[in-house]
């Protein structure tokens, strides 16, 4: 019964993106950073559902509306290794792990009041200096930011 | 040398044989310290932020090359206080001046300086971040009073966590094989990152929490920095250490004779006035190489060497 319900929850898209292994915890992140408590298409959003690959996560599914290049790189800094799945007439076209690239630019804001980047009209730049705890280094400063003290542009 | 430009934004990039090069071509200066290589350049000294030793050396090192300087001491006096992003000012003054030094209150100001400048910036020091020129003239004064960079004892005194000299040091000094030993207040410890650093990098390092006869008497290096007032959380736990790391000239009768006694400066009260007539002491003469060093790293941006 209980994988019935979840079974319905992700129920057939006809187009869209299915956006699946969030982090139960920032599946309302996803939903801020993609705007879309702003459109007006149907969305589902599930939470907290059992997972083989993780203790818990979140799962959006979002009609018509295809993610961009941009919206992708700010995803992967929010909640890395999410599955990205593109819908078309009802048949999956593109699935793919939404992995941080090696350097983040323009994303993420330097979390050191007194680095350059949070003065100045300028791109900010992160390289990730540890992949798994997700730790990014500020190229200007040298500052560390880590998962949790992560805030976009 | 793996720079943006000929920039110099920090040692990072830097490997042993660059250090060992530019030391090397800072002995030539030493040797000869007037020379007019810059004849015809201008350099702009840019200093955001206050700092009479750090401009007046590098003002002095382009002065005994023969070349110009322009530039500002103090920001208040500048179109920055209206408003005026750095890269504007950057911008404009890269018009006038063949190489731009500069000290900024913000930290990656050097860095991004060189990304838009069309000259060479060298990083004269950005907030509690780089300070390159100053941990290269360390070296080189490690160096000289020591005949070698391997293999020495490094004793670290006073403020190890905010420091930007100290772990400067240790990056520069990763390809020496130093053994490294940590004095100071529980509150100034060497911060974890750092220690990590050290064990990533095979560096070698000891903690002590006194500064005393006994924990130095192995020392080669003295390197003496400031404990501040303001560094602390705990006033009771400033007034309780700040008699305890200052350095004394009966500490040192039975240390090293090749002992020498570093400071970046301004000096406060961690070193005794009585050291001053040591011959360990060494940190006026550290402040004088800073002047040798500097004429290279201005030669080496401007690819004159």
């Amino acid at each position: 019964m209980e994988k019935g319900k979840q079974e319905l929850m992700v129920a057939a898209l006809k187009n869209g993106t299915v956006i699946d292994h969030i982090p139960s915890d920032k599946v309302f992140d996803v939903v801020n950073l993609l705007g879309l408590t702003k459109i007006e298409t149907p969305i589902t959003i599930g939470a907290n559902l059992s997972s083989h690959k993780m203790t818990s996560k979140g799962i959006i599914k979002i009609s018509d509306k295809f993610l961009t290049t941009d919206e992708c790189r700010r995803l992967s800094v929010v909640a890395p290794n999410i599955v990205m799945s593109t819908i078309r007439d009802y048949s999956v076209v593109d699935k793919k792990t939404i992995e941080l690239p090696d350097t983040i630019r323009g994303t993420v804001r330097c979390g050191n009041p007194k680095c350059i980047t949070n003065h100045e009209p300028m791109e900010t730049v992160f390289d990730v200096v540890n992949r798994e705890k997700c730790i990014l280094r500020c190229r200007y400063c040298n500052k560390d930011v880590s998962q949790e003290e992560i805030k976009l542009v | 040398m793996d720079q943006t430009g000929r920039s110099l934004i920090s040692l990072e990039g830097l490997n042993r044989e660059d250090i060992i090069w530019l030391l090397d071509q800072a002995a030539l200066f030493e040797a000869q310290p007037n020379r007019k290589i810059l004849d015809g350049k201008i350099v702009a000294t840019l200093f955001f932020e206050p700092s009479t030793r750090t401009r007046l050396s590098f003002e002095t090192a382009v002065n005994r090359l023969g070349g110009r300087v322009i530039g500002f001491s103090d920001a208040a006096t500048t179109s920055s206080s209206k408003g005026e992003t750095l890269k504007d000012t950057i911008m404009m003054v890269s018009n006038y001046a063949d190489l731009i030094i500069m000290r900024h209150y913000l930290e990656g100001a050097a860095r991004y300086a060189s990304e838009v400048s069309p000259v060479p910036i060298i990083n004269a020091g950005d907030g509690a971040n780089q300070h390159p020129s100053q941990t290269m003239l360390d070296l080189y004064s490690m160096r000289k009073t020591q005949g070698r960079l391997d293999n020495l004892n490094i004793y670290l005194v006073g403020d190890l966590k905010y420091g930007r000299t100290v772990h400067s040091m240790l990056v520069a000094m990763r390809f020496f094989n130093p053994t490294f030993h940590f004095i100071s207040p529980k509150e100034l410890q060497m911060p974890e990152e750092w220690k990590k650093y050290c064990m990533d990098n095979g560096i070698k390092f000891i903690e002590h929490s006194v500064l005393d006869e006994e924990t130095i008497a192995d020392a080669d290096i003295l390197y003496m920095t400031r404990v501040q007032r303001e560094r602390f959380s705990d006033l009771a736990e400033y007034e309780r250490v700040k008699d305890s790391f200052i350095l004394t000239n009966s500490m040192l009768d039975n240390t090293r004779p090749n002992l020498r006694i570093m400071h970046p400066l301004p000096r406060v009260h961690e070193i005794s006035q009585d050291v001053d007539d040591n011959p360990k002491a060494y940190y006026f003469q550290q402040a004088k190489n800073g002047l040798y060093v500097r004429e290279a790293l201005i030669c080496n941006a401007l690819n004159l060497l």
